[in-house]
């Protein structure tokens, strides 16, 4: 059975590991690292609580290997907040809006949202459900997660003009 | 659920990944983007023991235009594709086509040889390779050869690519003069596969008259296919709307698509009348404006 040593950033440090061949990301960044911010559920690409970024592309890390991600920048939920706990525009704003009940797809929903508005940060409100719609939320009926995407969208262009 | 154990291979060359394909014949799969195959072999659905991952060919990557093709590398994302400024001026079909695969986070992993190897009947990008008549390059330890659209797509999930044969890029034609393009699908939901969808080209002359036309369905059969029926009734004509939709009554009774869990067959056939009447419509429309 093949065994792989890789190395990759995560959330700015350079971390390392050895992996079987068919590790996922998604077990090495659980397993071998402790980033259990990171969830899975359906593990064969449905449901989108697996959500990283990988080289600043969202994508699903139960369908990424580890070795793929040799050499790569990822980034989890845990990388989002600042160093002294402050949360991300977009965490703040599930947290104001109610996107989360269990909470169980969140780190992926906030993943897929913060990638969604760098590309289009004033998104109309079907853009908003289709750039969701590869996130499964079982709880909120996705009306509270619209709502803070549009609020976290509003605050950061607001942002952007202040800055 | 997780995969069964199996050795990942990484090289950098064609000539090298052929060279791993032909070592380990059956027991070897090409790995692209994963977003199909990995689902596969983490439903245990199926195993093999040496996944040849193509990612770091580089001669696999990368998008060219000359005057009457655009060449897509296999290993290119469906991401970059979509985004990229050149695809939408030369194949505008195939940029139309590629936001309705999946969700952006499998586009942005899933590449267009992937698409295309695996040859799902419900896929946007088989449908709109058959519609323009795609040229398929495939290199294997026995050399390159070519394969027409025609004869790539031989039943679902299969392909005439040989279990040691590597697709390397496919050639788009690039339609010349008052051109238009109709992309229309219907799926349960955002990003699920559609049930039925319609790929359609169109060229006129300067009385309106079409001088050249093409229309794909997918969802309706085990592979992607041309409603020829349609295209016979277009050719030649300056359609009004009426025409149009008759058109597309004929090219669907010619078809016929089977039940399944997700549709019945009666339903496709309603359904699929509806979509090709809408993206020849658009075609048509789009092109009398060029
Ligand atoms: C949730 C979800 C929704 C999706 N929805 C859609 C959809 O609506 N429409 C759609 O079309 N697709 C959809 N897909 C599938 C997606 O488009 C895949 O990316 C695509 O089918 C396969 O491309 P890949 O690069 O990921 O290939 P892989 O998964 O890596 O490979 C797929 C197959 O192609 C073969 N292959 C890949 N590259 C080559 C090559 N260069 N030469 C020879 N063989 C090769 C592999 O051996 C394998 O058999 C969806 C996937 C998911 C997970
Ligand atoms: S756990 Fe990755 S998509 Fe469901
Ligand atoms: S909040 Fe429970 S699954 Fe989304």
């Amino acid at each position: 059975m093949a065994e792989h040593h890789i190395r990759c950033t995560v959330n700015g440090q350079a971390r390392r590991g050895i992996v079987e061949s068919r590790t996922t990301l998604a077990d090495f960044l659980r397993e071998g690292l402790g980033l259990t911010g990171t969830h899975l559920a359906c593990e064969h690409g449905v449901c989108g609580a697996c959500t990283v970024t990988v080289d600043g592309r969202a994508i699903r890390s139960c369908l990424m290997l580890a070795v793929q991600a040799e050499g790569a920048t990822v980034t989890t939920v845990e990388g989002l907040a600042g160093a002294d706990g402050t949360l991300s525009p977009v965490q703040q704003a599930f947290m104001d809006a109610h996107g989360l009940q269990c909470g169980f797809c969140t780190p992926g929903f906030v993943m897929s949202v913060t990638a969604f508005l760098e590309a289009n940060p004033d998104p109309t409100d079907s853009e908003i459900r289709e750039g969701i719609s590869g996130n499964l939320c079982r709880c909120t009926g996705y009306q509270g997660i619209v709502e803070a995407v549009r609020l976290a969208a509003t605050r950061l262009r607001a942002a952007e003009v202040g800055a | 659920m997780k995969a069964a154990p199996f050795d990942h291979h990484a090289p950098e060359t064609v000539a090298e990944a052929a060279a791993l394909l032909a070592e380990f014949g059956d027991e070897a799969k090409v790995l692209a983007g994963g977003q199909s195959l990995l689902p596969l072999l983490s439903l245990r659905l199926t195993r093999f023991e040496h996944l040849v991952d193509v990612h770091r060919v580089a001669e696999l990557h990368g998008i060219t235009r000359t005057d009457d093709a655009l060449r897509v590398g296999a290993a290119t994302l469906q991401a970059e594709a979509e985004h990229d400024a050149v695809v939408a001026a030369a194949v505008p079909l195939l940029a139309r086509a590629l936001p309705h695969i999946g969700h952006f986070q499998i586009r942005n992993r899933g590449t267009v040889g992937g698409s295309l190897a695996h040859a799902d009947p419900a896929s946007e990008l088989p449908t709109v390779a058959l519609t323009l008549g795609a040229t398929f390059e495939a290199a294997s330890v026995r050399g390159t050869r070519e394969i027409a659209a025609d004869d790539f797509f031989t039943g679902t999930w299969s392909t005439a690519l040989a279990e040691d044969e590597i697709l390397v890029g496919t050639r788009f034609p690039v339609w010349a003069g008052r051109t238009g393009y109709g992309f229309a699908e219907v799926a349960r939901r955002h990003g699920d596969f559609a049930l039925a969808g319609v790929a359609a080209a169109v060229a006129l002359d300067a009385d309106d008259r079409i001088t050249r036309v093409a229309v794909g369905m997918l969802g309706v059969g085990a592979t992607p296919v041309r409603a020829g029926a349609a295209e016979a009734a277009l050719l030649g004509t300056a359609p009004d709307a009426a025409a149009v939709t008759e058109a597309a009554r004929a090219g669907m009774a010619a078809l016929e698509p089977a039940d399944d869990l997700h549709a019945t067959g009666a339903y496709r056939r309603r359904v699929g009348a509806h979509l090709m009447e809408t993206a020849l419509g658009a075609a048509i429309e789009e092109a009398r404006r060029g």
